[in-house]
Protein backbone atom coordinates (compact mmCIF):
# COMPACT_ATOMS: atom_id res chain seq x y z
CA UNK A 1 0.00 0.00 0.00
CA UNK A 2 2.18 2.16 0.97
CA UNK A 3 5.37 1.00 -1.23
CA UNK A 4 3.33 1.85 -4.08
CA UNK A 5 3.46 5.12 -3.58
CA UNK A 6 7.43 5.74 -2.81
CA UNK A 7 8.83 8.43 -4.28
CA UNK A 8 11.19 6.46 -6.74
CA UNK A 9 12.12 10.09 -8.85
CA UNK A 10 15.15 11.63 -8.40
CA UNK A 11 15.48 15.12 -9.16
CA UNK A 12 18.36 17.41 -9.65
CA UNK A 13 17.11 20.91 -9.18
CA UNK A 14 19.25 23.29 -11.22
CA UNK A 15 18.79 26.59 -12.60
CA UNK A 16 19.96 28.84 -15.92
CA UNK A 17 20.83 32.57 -15.84
CA UNK A 18 20.38 34.41 -19.23
CA UNK A 19 22.87 37.30 -18.10
CA UNK A 20 21.97 38.97 -21.36
CA UNK A 21 18.50 39.59 -20.21
CA UNK A 22 19.90 40.08 -16.85
CA UNK A 23 19.12 44.26 -15.83
CA UNK A 24 20.70 43.97 -12.66
CA UNK A 25 17.59 45.61 -11.27
CA UNK A 26 17.84 43.27 -8.16
CA UNK A 27 14.07 41.92 -8.01
CA UNK A 28 15.20 38.49 -7.51
CA UNK A 29 17.13 39.48 -3.93
CA UNK A 30 13.80 41.56 -2.88
CA UNK A 31 11.78 38.16 -3.76
CA UNK A 32 14.54 35.95 -1.86
CA UNK A 33 14.70 37.78 1.58
CA UNK A 34 11.18 38.26 1.87
CA UNK A 35 10.44 34.76 1.07
CA UNK A 36 13.18 33.00 3.28
CA UNK A 37 12.23 35.31 6.05
CA UNK A 38 16.05 36.72 6.18
CA UNK A 39 15.51 39.82 8.01
CA UNK A 40 16.66 43.43 7.16
CA UNK A 41 20.84 44.33 7.91
CA UNK A 42 20.93 45.19 11.37
CA UNK A 43 22.41 47.87 12.08
CA UNK A 44 26.37 47.89 11.88
CA UNK A 45 26.17 44.76 8.77
CA UNK A 46 28.90 45.44 6.36
CA UNK A 47 28.72 43.71 2.73
CA UNK A 48 30.09 40.32 4.14
CA UNK A 49 28.18 40.72 7.20
CA UNK A 50 24.88 41.21 5.98
CA UNK A 51 22.90 38.20 4.63
CA UNK A 52 22.30 38.01 0.97
CA UNK A 53 21.24 34.11 -0.48
CA UNK A 54 21.11 35.88 -3.75
CA UNK A 55 23.81 38.99 -4.72
CA UNK A 56 23.74 40.41 -7.96
CA UNK A 57 27.40 41.54 -8.62
CA UNK A 58 28.49 44.28 -11.72
CA UNK A 59 31.26 43.24 -13.51
CA UNK A 60 32.88 45.41 -16.43
CA UNK A 61 35.69 44.56 -19.30
CA UNK A 62 37.78 46.99 -17.97
CA UNK A 63 37.93 49.29 -20.51
CA UNK A 64 37.35 53.17 -20.29
CA UNK A 65 35.19 55.07 -22.32
CA UNK A 66 32.93 53.86 -24.74
CA UNK A 67 34.93 50.61 -24.74
CA UNK A 68 33.58 49.69 -21.63
CA UNK A 69 31.01 47.15 -20.87
CA UNK A 70 28.80 46.19 -18.25
CA UNK A 71 27.32 42.53 -17.22
CA UNK A 72 24.76 41.88 -14.12
CA UNK A 73 25.98 38.68 -12.56
CA UNK A 74 23.05 36.96 -9.97
CA UNK A 75 25.42 35.14 -7.91
CA UNK A 76 23.83 32.35 -5.21
CA UNK A 77 24.08 28.75 -3.74
CA UNK A 78 25.51 26.68 -6.88
CA UNK A 79 24.72 23.82 -5.62
CA UNK A 80 27.47 22.00 -6.15
CA UNK A 81 26.80 18.01 -6.95
CA UNK A 82 30.25 16.72 -6.84
CA UNK A 83 32.86 16.65 -3.66
CA UNK A 84 30.27 19.18 -2.79
CA UNK A 85 33.03 21.15 -0.61
CA UNK A 86 30.70 22.89 1.96
CA UNK A 87 29.52 19.27 3.07
CA UNK A 88 33.21 18.12 3.15
CA UNK A 89 34.75 20.28 5.59
CA UNK A 90 31.21 20.37 8.01
CA UNK A 91 32.31 19.41 11.15
CA UNK A 92 28.93 19.12 12.46
CA UNK A 93 27.32 17.28 9.35
CA UNK A 94 24.87 20.40 9.22
CA UNK A 95 25.29 20.44 5.35
CA UNK A 96 24.03 17.43 3.27
CA UNK A 97 23.47 17.10 -0.51
CA UNK A 98 19.23 15.59 -0.27
CA UNK A 99 19.68 12.53 -2.10
CA UNK A 100 15.90 13.50 -3.94
CA UNK A 101 16.51 16.99 -4.84
CA UNK A 102 20.43 17.46 -4.73
CA UNK A 103 19.89 20.74 -3.25
CA UNK A 104 22.70 21.28 -1.29
CA UNK A 105 20.59 22.25 2.58
CA UNK A 106 21.63 23.82 5.52
CA UNK A 107 20.33 22.51 9.12
CA UNK A 108 21.03 25.42 11.31
CA UNK A 109 20.06 23.74 14.12
CA UNK A 110 23.22 21.34 14.12
CA UNK A 111 25.51 24.29 13.07
CA UNK A 112 27.98 25.05 15.15
CA UNK A 113 28.93 28.69 13.90
CA UNK A 114 32.69 27.66 12.93
CA UNK A 115 32.08 29.11 9.50
CA UNK A 116 34.47 26.31 7.91
CA UNK A 117 31.54 25.97 5.35
CA UNK A 118 32.29 29.82 4.36
CA UNK A 119 36.09 29.22 4.09
CA UNK A 120 35.58 26.57 1.83
CA UNK A 121 32.60 27.80 -0.19
CA UNK A 122 34.19 29.19 -3.78
CA UNK A 123 31.47 31.18 -4.33
CA UNK A 124 30.51 33.25 -1.11
CA UNK A 125 27.58 32.08 -1.03
CA UNK A 126 27.46 31.37 2.60
CA UNK A 127 26.57 33.55 5.38
CA UNK A 128 26.89 33.32 8.73
CA UNK A 129 24.01 35.28 11.19
CA UNK A 130 26.14 37.67 13.28
CA UNK A 131 23.04 38.81 15.43
CA UNK A 132 19.34 37.15 16.14
CA UNK A 133 16.78 38.11 13.74
CA UNK A 134 15.10 41.01 13.83
CA UNK A 135 12.11 42.70 12.19
CA UNK A 136 10.60 46.38 12.44
CA UNK A 137 7.18 45.86 14.35
CA UNK A 138 4.55 44.36 12.53
CA UNK A 139 6.50 43.21 9.61
CA UNK A 140 6.47 39.92 11.72
CA UNK A 141 2.86 39.34 10.57
CA UNK A 142 4.68 39.15 7.09
CA UNK A 143 6.67 36.30 7.78
CA UNK A 144 6.69 33.15 5.57
CA UNK A 145 5.49 30.12 7.95
CA UNK A 146 7.15 27.76 5.51
CA UNK A 147 10.24 28.52 6.17
CA UNK A 148 12.09 28.87 9.92
CA UNK A 149 14.11 31.73 10.99
CA UNK A 150 17.85 31.22 12.07
CA UNK A 151 19.18 32.18 15.06
CA UNK A 152 22.75 34.06 16.03
CA UNK A 153 25.30 32.12 15.76
CA UNK A 154 24.66 29.41 12.58
CA UNK A 155 24.96 29.75 8.90
CA UNK A 156 22.54 29.63 6.06
CA UNK A 157 22.23 30.14 2.54
CA UNK A 158 20.34 29.77 -0.50
CA UNK A 159 18.24 26.04 -0.57
CA UNK A 160 16.58 26.68 -4.04
CA UNK A 161 13.57 27.96 -1.45
CA UNK A 162 12.83 24.71 -0.04
CA UNK A 163 10.34 25.65 1.71
CA UNK A 164 8.33 25.88 -1.81
CA UNK A 165 9.45 22.59 -2.39
CA UNK A 166 7.57 21.23 0.97
CA UNK A 167 4.23 23.09 -0.51
CA UNK A 168 4.30 21.68 -3.78
CA UNK A 169 4.84 18.25 -2.57
CA UNK A 170 1.81 19.02 -0.43
CA UNK A 171 0.12 20.43 -3.30
CA UNK A 172 0.65 17.11 -5.20
CA UNK A 173 -0.27 14.90 -2.28
CA UNK A 174 -3.59 16.79 -2.31
CA UNK A 175 -3.97 15.42 -5.88
CA UNK A 176 -3.06 12.52 -5.16
CA UNK A 177 0.10 11.95 -6.91
CA UNK A 178 3.61 11.54 -5.33
CA UNK A 179 5.54 13.63 -7.74
CA UNK A 180 5.53 17.32 -8.75
CA UNK A 181 5.23 18.26 -12.07
CA UNK A 182 7.50 20.60 -13.65
CA UNK A 183 7.01 23.89 -13.39
CA UNK A 184 5.10 23.07 -9.65
CA UNK A 185 7.88 23.91 -7.77
CA UNK A 186 9.78 27.56 -8.96
CA UNK A 187 12.15 29.47 -6.01
CA UNK A 188 11.04 32.97 -5.46
CA UNK A 189 13.97 34.39 -7.42
CA UNK A 190 12.74 32.85 -10.47
CA UNK A 191 9.43 33.63 -10.34
CA UNK A 192 9.99 37.41 -9.76
CA UNK A 193 12.68 38.07 -12.30
CA UNK A 194 10.59 40.87 -14.45
CA UNK A 195 12.78 40.07 -17.53
CA UNK A 196 12.69 35.68 -17.16
CA UNK A 197 16.65 35.55 -17.05
CA UNK A 198 16.39 32.89 -14.22
CA UNK A 199 14.97 29.56 -15.02
CA UNK A 200 14.54 26.94 -12.88
CA UNK A 201 13.97 22.94 -14.17
CA UNK A 202 15.06 19.74 -13.08
CA UNK A 203 18.38 18.58 -15.45
CA UNK A 204 17.76 15.52 -15.05
CA UNK A 205 14.81 16.37 -17.80
CA UNK A 206 16.61 17.39 -21.06
CA UNK A 207 12.83 18.90 -21.99
CA UNK A 208 13.50 21.30 -19.23
CA UNK A 209 14.95 25.01 -19.63
CA UNK A 210 18.20 24.67 -17.33
CA UNK A 211 19.27 20.92 -19.12
CA UNK A 212 18.35 22.41 -22.54
CA UNK A 213 21.09 25.25 -21.46
CA UNK A 214 23.85 23.36 -20.05
CA UNK A 215 24.04 21.83 -23.38
CA UNK A 216 24.77 25.06 -25.06
CA UNK A 217 27.87 26.53 -26.53
CA UNK A 218 27.14 29.73 -25.02
CA UNK A 219 26.65 28.73 -21.41
CA UNK A 220 29.42 28.12 -18.58
CA UNK A 221 29.54 27.66 -15.12
CA UNK A 222 31.18 29.76 -12.48
CA UNK A 223 34.96 28.03 -11.62
CA UNK A 224 33.94 25.51 -13.62
CA UNK A 225 37.47 24.01 -13.54
CA UNK A 226 37.39 23.16 -9.62
CA UNK A 227 35.31 20.24 -10.44
CA UNK A 228 32.14 20.43 -8.56
CA UNK A 229 29.75 20.24 -10.64
CA UNK A 230 27.92 23.72 -9.51
CA UNK A 231 24.86 22.97 -11.14
CA UNK A 232 23.48 26.95 -11.86
CA UNK A 233 24.17 27.57 -15.52
CA UNK A 234 24.96 30.99 -16.92
CA UNK A 235 24.55 31.81 -20.29
CA UNK A 236 25.61 34.95 -22.35
CA UNK A 237 26.75 35.44 -26.24
CA UNK A 238 28.70 38.15 -25.43
CA UNK A 239 32.25 36.91 -25.83
CA UNK A 240 33.92 38.85 -23.23
CA UNK A 241 31.06 38.10 -20.63
CA UNK A 242 32.59 34.58 -21.17
CA UNK A 243 36.55 35.28 -21.05
CA UNK A 244 35.82 36.91 -17.96
CA UNK A 245 34.13 33.94 -16.00
CA UNK A 246 36.91 31.62 -17.04
CA UNK A 247 40.06 34.79 -16.58
CA UNK A 248 41.35 34.09 -12.90
CA UNK A 249 39.86 37.16 -11.51
CA UNK A 250 37.41 39.48 -13.03
CA UNK A 251 38.72 43.71 -14.52
CA UNK A 252 37.35 45.68 -11.65
CA UNK A 253 34.86 42.91 -10.19
CA UNK A 254 32.49 44.85 -7.91
CA UNK A 255 29.39 44.53 -6.57
CA UNK A 256 26.73 46.54 -7.21
CA UNK A 257 25.83 47.90 -4.28
CA UNK A 258 22.67 49.61 -5.21
CA UNK A 259 21.34 46.27 -5.93
CA UNK B 1 22.46 -0.69 52.05
CA UNK B 2 23.20 3.17 52.03
CA UNK B 3 24.20 2.63 48.10
CA UNK B 4 20.82 1.56 47.61
CA UNK B 5 19.26 3.83 49.63
CA UNK B 6 21.17 7.03 47.79
CA UNK B 7 20.39 4.88 44.50
CA UNK B 8 16.98 4.67 45.34
CA UNK B 9 16.60 8.58 46.01
CA UNK B 10 18.20 9.23 42.82
CA UNK B 11 16.05 7.20 40.87
CA UNK B 12 13.15 8.76 42.64
CA UNK B 13 14.21 12.42 42.53
CA UNK B 14 15.23 12.07 38.53
CA UNK B 15 11.86 9.83 37.09
CA UNK B 16 9.83 11.57 39.81
CA UNK B 17 10.55 14.92 41.17
CA UNK B 18 12.54 15.95 38.00
CA UNK B 19 9.98 15.76 35.57
CA UNK B 20 7.40 18.05 37.92
CA UNK B 21 10.79 20.72 37.34
CA UNK B 22 10.93 20.76 33.44
CA UNK B 23 7.35 20.29 32.78
CA UNK B 24 4.45 23.18 33.13
CA UNK B 25 1.57 21.34 33.51
CA UNK B 26 -2.01 23.20 32.50
CA UNK B 27 -4.86 21.82 31.79
CA UNK B 28 -7.58 21.79 28.57
CA UNK B 29 -9.89 24.54 28.60
CA UNK B 30 -12.98 21.98 27.97
CA UNK B 31 -13.75 18.56 29.57
CA UNK B 32 -13.59 17.20 26.45
CA UNK B 33 -14.71 13.00 25.90
CA UNK B 34 -13.68 11.89 22.19
CA UNK B 35 -15.17 8.50 23.44
CA UNK B 36 -18.69 10.24 23.49
CA UNK B 37 -18.83 12.00 20.32
CA UNK B 38 -16.93 9.06 18.75
CA UNK B 39 -19.75 6.50 19.71
CA UNK B 40 -23.02 8.64 20.57
CA UNK B 41 -22.84 11.06 17.76
CA UNK B 42 -21.08 8.74 15.36
CA UNK B 43 -18.23 11.32 14.50
CA UNK B 44 -15.18 10.21 12.43
CA UNK B 45 -11.91 11.69 13.36
CA UNK B 46 -12.17 13.97 9.97
CA UNK B 47 -15.24 15.28 10.43
CA UNK B 48 -13.95 17.63 13.26
CA UNK B 49 -10.01 17.72 12.25
CA UNK B 50 -10.62 18.69 8.69
CA UNK B 51 -8.40 19.57 5.75
CA UNK B 52 -8.91 22.52 4.33
CA UNK B 53 -9.78 23.05 0.20
CA UNK B 54 -5.88 23.39 -0.80
CA UNK B 55 -4.63 20.15 1.26
CA UNK B 56 -3.33 21.81 4.54
CA UNK B 57 -4.47 19.99 7.84
CA UNK B 58 -7.08 22.43 9.99
CA UNK B 59 -5.96 20.39 13.15
CA UNK B 60 -7.83 21.72 16.37
CA UNK B 61 -11.28 22.70 15.33
CA UNK B 62 -12.94 26.38 15.65
CA UNK B 63 -15.38 27.25 17.88
CA UNK B 64 -18.28 27.36 14.55
CA UNK B 65 -17.31 23.25 14.34
CA UNK B 66 -18.71 22.71 17.52
CA UNK B 67 -21.53 25.47 17.75
CA UNK B 68 -23.01 24.00 15.04
CA UNK B 69 -23.81 21.54 17.27
CA UNK B 70 -23.63 22.65 20.85
CA UNK B 71 -25.79 26.19 20.13
CA UNK B 72 -28.22 24.57 22.87
CA UNK B 73 -27.11 22.27 25.14
CA UNK B 74 -28.05 18.67 23.41
CA UNK B 75 -27.26 16.36 26.69
CA UNK B 76 -27.75 16.82 30.50
CA UNK B 77 -23.85 16.87 31.10
CA UNK B 78 -22.38 19.72 33.53
CA UNK B 79 -18.88 19.79 31.33
CA UNK B 80 -21.78 20.83 28.15
CA UNK B 81 -23.06 23.39 29.98
CA UNK B 82 -20.20 24.99 30.91
CA UNK B 83 -18.89 24.68 27.30
CA UNK B 84 -21.67 26.30 26.32
CA UNK B 85 -21.77 29.25 28.66
CA UNK B 86 -18.30 29.65 28.54
CA UNK B 87 -17.37 29.73 25.22
CA UNK B 88 -20.62 28.96 22.61
CA UNK B 89 -22.32 31.76 23.65
CA UNK B 90 -20.12 34.29 24.34
CA UNK B 91 -18.37 33.72 21.11
CA UNK B 92 -14.92 32.85 22.50
CA UNK B 93 -12.46 30.52 21.22
CA UNK B 94 -11.57 27.84 23.69
CA UNK B 95 -7.67 27.99 24.24
CA UNK B 96 -6.90 24.70 23.42
CA UNK B 97 -3.49 23.25 22.87
CA UNK B 98 -1.84 21.00 20.61
CA UNK B 99 -0.02 18.17 22.47
CA UNK B 100 1.36 17.31 18.79
CA UNK B 101 2.23 20.64 17.98
CA UNK B 102 5.90 20.51 16.33
CA UNK B 103 8.70 22.94 16.73
CA UNK B 104 8.71 25.62 13.95
CA UNK B 105 11.28 24.02 11.89
CA UNK B 106 9.17 20.70 11.29
CA UNK B 107 7.46 20.48 8.51
CA UNK B 108 5.01 17.75 8.56
CA UNK B 109 2.56 17.39 5.62
CA UNK B 110 -0.65 15.26 7.06
CA UNK B 111 -2.35 14.54 3.42
CA UNK B 112 0.77 13.02 2.12
CA UNK B 113 0.90 10.77 5.12
CA UNK B 114 -2.97 10.44 5.07
CA UNK B 115 -3.72 10.31 0.99
CA UNK B 116 -0.97 9.17 -0.17
CA UNK B 117 0.56 7.23 2.38
CA UNK B 118 -2.74 5.97 3.96
CA UNK B 119 -1.80 5.88 7.36
CA UNK B 120 -4.48 6.07 9.84
CA UNK B 121 -4.58 8.93 12.25
CA UNK B 122 -4.18 6.34 15.40
CA UNK B 123 -0.78 4.94 14.24
CA UNK B 124 0.60 8.37 15.17
CA UNK B 125 -1.96 10.01 17.74
CA UNK B 126 -2.59 6.94 19.35
CA UNK B 127 -6.59 6.08 19.68
CA UNK B 128 -7.19 9.39 21.09
CA UNK B 129 -11.04 8.18 19.52
CA UNK B 130 -11.77 6.41 22.75
CA UNK B 131 -10.24 8.79 25.19
CA UNK B 132 -12.92 10.02 28.08
CA UNK B 133 -10.55 12.40 29.13
CA UNK B 134 -8.14 15.53 27.78
CA UNK B 135 -4.69 14.66 29.61
CA UNK B 136 -3.20 17.89 31.37
CA UNK B 137 -1.12 19.35 28.62
CA UNK B 138 2.66 19.42 29.79
CA UNK B 139 5.19 21.32 27.80
CA UNK B 140 8.78 21.89 28.34
CA UNK B 141 9.89 24.96 30.19
CA UNK B 142 12.88 25.64 28.09
CA UNK B 143 11.93 24.63 24.69
CA UNK B 144 8.66 25.29 24.87
CA UNK B 145 8.07 22.11 23.42
CA UNK B 146 4.92 19.93 24.07
CA UNK B 147 5.89 16.72 26.20
CA UNK B 148 4.66 14.66 23.34
CA UNK B 149 6.73 15.73 20.65
CA UNK B 150 10.23 15.32 23.25
CA UNK B 151 10.15 13.24 26.35
CA UNK B 152 6.80 11.20 26.47
CA UNK B 153 8.81 7.66 24.53
CA UNK B 154 12.03 7.91 26.46
CA UNK B 155 11.27 5.35 28.67
CA UNK B 156 8.11 3.60 27.34
CA UNK B 157 8.36 0.54 24.65
CA UNK B 158 6.60 2.01 21.37
CA UNK B 159 4.64 -1.24 21.35
CA UNK B 160 2.94 -0.78 24.30
CA UNK B 161 1.44 2.32 22.49
CA UNK B 162 0.05 4.38 24.81
CA UNK B 163 1.26 7.68 23.70
CA UNK B 164 3.04 7.01 20.46
CA UNK B 165 5.82 8.93 19.50
CA UNK B 166 6.55 12.10 17.60
CA UNK B 167 10.17 12.30 17.81
CA UNK B 168 12.48 12.35 14.79
CA UNK B 169 13.65 9.59 15.43
CA UNK B 170 10.11 7.99 15.66
CA UNK B 171 9.59 9.65 11.91
CA UNK B 172 12.81 8.22 10.94
CA UNK B 173 12.52 4.82 12.20
CA UNK B 174 8.99 4.45 10.23
CA UNK B 175 10.63 5.90 7.27
CA UNK B 176 13.57 3.80 7.32
CA UNK B 177 11.60 0.71 7.43
CA UNK B 178 9.01 1.38 4.66
CA UNK B 179 12.20 2.44 2.67
CA UNK B 180 11.11 6.10 2.25
CA UNK B 181 13.52 9.17 2.17
CA UNK B 182 14.56 10.62 5.36
CA UNK B 183 17.15 13.60 4.42
CA UNK B 184 16.87 16.57 6.57
CA UNK B 185 14.99 18.49 4.56
CA UNK B 186 12.78 16.21 3.58
CA UNK B 187 10.94 17.19 7.21
CA UNK B 188 12.71 20.19 8.23
CA UNK B 189 12.64 23.89 7.33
Amino acid sequence: MIAANKPNKIARYGMSIDLDRCTGCGACMVACAVENNVPPAHEGATARKGITWIRVFKVDNGEEGPARRSVFVPVLCQQCGEDTPCVHVCPQQAVEVDPATGIVGQMPERCLGCRYCMAACPYHARFFNWWDPQWPAGMEKTLNPDVAPRMRGVVEKCNFCHGRWHAAKERAAAAGKSEIEAGAYVPACVESCPTGAIRFGDLKDAASEPAVAAKDAHSFRLLEKLGTEPKIYYHSKRDWVRQVAAAPKPPNGKENARG
Amino acid sequence: MPFLAGALAALGAGWVGFPHAIYKSRPQPVDFSHKVHAEKAGTKCEDCHAFREDGTFAGIPSLSTCAACHAAPMGTTAAEKNFIDAYVTPNREPDWASYAQQPENVFFSHITHVKLGQLKCEQCHGDQGASDKLRPYQVDRISGYSRDIWGRTLFQSKAAGAVPGMKMDDCVDCHRKQGLSHSCLDCHK
